[in-house]
């Protein structure tokens, strides 16, 4: 994996970006199952729409197609992706 | 002729499967569990256009059959015909977010392959339109294979088209429906993006609605101060707006009460209806109206959408003590009452994390506290202003719930490194677009509400005012001799008093801790029961419960009571929740001996603090 790809957890707000892989070892099987049944997996086009309270970074929420859902950092910093 | 007996609603969440459940049924709806499960099962009665009628369930929001949480395992062995107690629907009704077709699509192919008879409910249909999305049912009908039928369940539109095809598909032979070959999620996930474009006739992407309330109630700064004051804003309507409301009941009981006396020779049963049954049972309905407007508050924050922002602000506190935002919904709830909040639990996926949540939903403060709190703060602390608008006896109600959770973060957090410790939660929640409630619904849910709390009112708080009427007024006290002491009641508190007179309270307190147990609310009973036996004119309104509290307890006693319920052990009803949904007597017998601990040191604390300050 080329490290410097960036992960989605570094973007910002109103950014886009394509899913080019994911690091499903580094979250629960469970949450990954929930993450790929809501679409958020390799290929997807996803945005950022939110960030955390107070300045935190913590949680994140992200568009995908019509949807917004929210996710932690870890979930966002497992994807690596490329912006567009 | 119809043979079908059961249709099923099937779909993702925030598909508005329960506003199409309501618009379908009524207000008629049976809501049981399923056996060995909590999960709700709602059922209901479907006329159909020929004049019969079959049972409508409505299942629990599911991704997927490949299933993540208890909620979702139920909705697939619904499905399947696996659940216990459930027979297999002959009918599927898949519900579908109009604008969010790409995203529902993908489970409603997992729902038609199995070759049932299906009908697709292409749902809030009028959002899509609101965000510049034009859709052709005919085409989506084509591509899938099964009926569509266009509806706005919140509107109530397309009910008669939906139950028509109902009746059509009910009428089908499941044998003459193919089953579809099973194709992986990422050929039902292309699919239902190449399904969703065809059936898709125009698109913009404006979303300006949505966008615009989540900058402003999402953004980092002012989403929390928001939600706080909506908070607070909830805590002062309960106290303020029910007044008048709960003045009539009152006085309706009040007057029920003379005419009695007025009416019938003083006997046995007479003093039964007025010391017993009016006093107590009347003291606790009189509390209604703040139970009514704290839903009410509830209800509206989750149909317009606003609860998943909640969850989202309040994520990262909750992090901090080990939870997560899923956690924050299930609280709220338990400040209504912690049976519906535990039972709220089912959606938080990780096992650890809801056994927390569970643990420490008592902790917020439910319904059946607020009469014990109104009755003791109306009592003793001063109405007067602190400051324009807000009133000193909201306040010191506001910082009653406030220790409640503060107590909850702290237990959290120690629970979450000693007896629940484990991997850090994770947070993936979708956040539904925002939309006005229907009224009707929001009625339908308030009545169900209303209904539980009126049902315990006539059950158990009615036999535990009654027992203690009884234990009350036996035997009869000698001349000069108070009938408290005299009475068994009396000789039993004096037994266990000793007990409680370190943390500063009185026999009638400690009395009133024994039926407590079956239901909070019940001290207040309890506490009116004795003292309308007690004092000389019988009246036991709730404004003579005050006045009695009023001349007899000292500030620290009345402060350290308070403080007492704040953390006070569980009512029968939530350990019976506790133990079914963490299948053991184990941690309900946990949760009560924490909550015993921590009751009686915060209150003796309390009553030491208060009596050293001078109060």
């Amino acid at each position: 994996m080329d490290s410097r790809t960036p992960t989605l957890d570094s973007l910002k707000p109103g950014v886009h970006a394509t899913i080019i892989s994911v690091d499903w070892d580094a979250l629960a099987s469970e949450e990954g199952k929930r993450l790929r049944a809501l679409g958020i997996d390799e290929g997807a086009h996803v945005g950022i729409a939110h960030k955390g309270v107070f300045g935190g970074s913590d949680p994140i929420a992200i568009t995908i197609g019509r949807m917004t859902i929210a996710v932690r950092k870890v979930h966002a910093a497992a994807m690596q992706v490329d912006p567009a | 002729m119809s043979t079908a007996t059961t249709a099923a609603l099937v779909g993702n969440p925030n598909a508005g499967k329960s506003a199409l459940f309501n618009a379908l049924t009524g207000a008629r709806q049976k809501i049981a569990n399923y056996p060995g499960v909590t999960v709700e099962r709602k059922a209901g009665k479907l006329a159909l256009p020929s004049g019969e009628s079959i049972e409508l369930i409505d299942l629990p929001g599911s991704y997927s059959f490949d299933t993540t949480s208890p909620d979702e395992e139920v909705t697939r062995k619904v499905v399947m015909g696996e659940q216990e107690g459930q027979a297999q629907p002959d009918l599927l009704v898949v519900v579908l977010d109009a604008a969010n077709l790409q995203q529902h699509l993908v489970f409603a192919q997992e729902v038609i392959a199995l070759g049932r008879p299906t009908i697709i409910a292409l749902n809030m249909v009028d959002l899509a339109e609101r965000d510049g999305l034009t859709l052709d049912p005919a085409a989506l009908a084509g591509a899938l294979g099964v009926p569509v039928v266009s509806t706005v369940a919140v509107r109530r539109k397309g009910l008669a088209e939906l139950t028509a095809a109902i009746e059509a598909a009910a009428e089908q032979d499941p044998a003459a429906i193919d089953a579809r070959p099973s194709v992986t999620l990422p050929e039902r996930r292309l699919a239902a993006r190449n399904i969703a474009k065809a059936a898709t006739l125009a698109e913009s992407t404006e979303r300006r609605i949505n966008s615009g309330l989540d900058r402003i109630l999402l953004h980092p700064w002012l989403g929390p101060p928001i939600l706080f004051l909506l908070l607070f804003v909830i805590f002062q309507a309960v106290f303020a707006w029910a007044s008048p409301f709960a003045d009539g009941l009152e006085a309706g009981v009040g007057a029920v009460s003379d005419w009695v006396s007025a009416t019938f020779a003083e006997s046995f049963f007479r003093d039964l209806i007025t010391e017993g049954l009016l006093a107590g049972v009347g003291s606790v309905v009189v509390f209604l109206p703040q139970i009514i407007i704290l839903f009410a508050f509830i209800l509206v924050m989750e149909a317009t959408g606003y609860m998943a922002r909640a969850a989202f602000v309040m994520d990262r506190l909750m992090a901090s003590v080990g939870l997560s935002g899923r956690s924050f919904i299930p609280l709220l709830s338990s400040f209504a009452c912690a049976i519906p909040g535990i039972m709220a639990t089912r959606s938080i996926a990780d096992p650890k994390d809801r056994l927390t949540t569970i643990l420490i939903a008592p902790l917020m403060t439910c319904s059946a506290r607020l009469p014990v709190y109104l009755v003791i703060i109306g009592a003793v602390i001063p109405q007067r202003q602190v400051a324009p608008l807000i009133g000193l006896q909201g306040l010191v109600m506001f910082l009653l719930y406030v220790a409640g959770i503060v107590g909850a973060v702290i237990v959290a957090f120690a629970l979450r490194r000693t007896v629940t410790a484990g991997q850090a939660s994770g947070f993936i929640m979708e956040l539904p677009r925002y939309q006005m409630p229907n009224l009707k619904d929001l009625l339908i849910g308030l009545w169900q509400r209303a209904w539980v709390f009126l049902r315990r009112a006539g059950t158990i708080i009615f036999a535990a005012t009654v027992v203690l009427w009884l234990l009350l007024s036996f035997p009869r006290a000698e001349i000069g001799e108070s009938q408290l002491d005299a009475s068994y009641a009396g000789q039993i508190s004096a037994a266990i008093h000793p007990a409680f007179e370190p943390i500063g309270f009185n026999q009638e307190m400690t009395l009133a801790l024994v039926p407590a147990m079956a239901a909070r609310e019940v001290a207040v009973a309890s506490l009116a029961t004795t003292y309308a036996v007690e004092s000389e004119d019988e009246e036991a309104t709730e404004e003579a419960l005050r006045e009695q509290i009023a001349a007899r307890w000292s500030l620290p006693t009345a402060l350290a009571f308070l403080a007492w319920f704040v953390f006070a052990p569980q009512c029968i009803s939530t350990i019976a929740v506790a133990r079914r949904e963490t299948n053991g007597w184990k941690w309900p017998i946990f949760m009560l001996t924490y909550l015993f601990v921590l009751a009686y040191v915060f209150a003796g604390a309390t009553y030491w603090l208060a009596v050293w300050a001078g109060l």
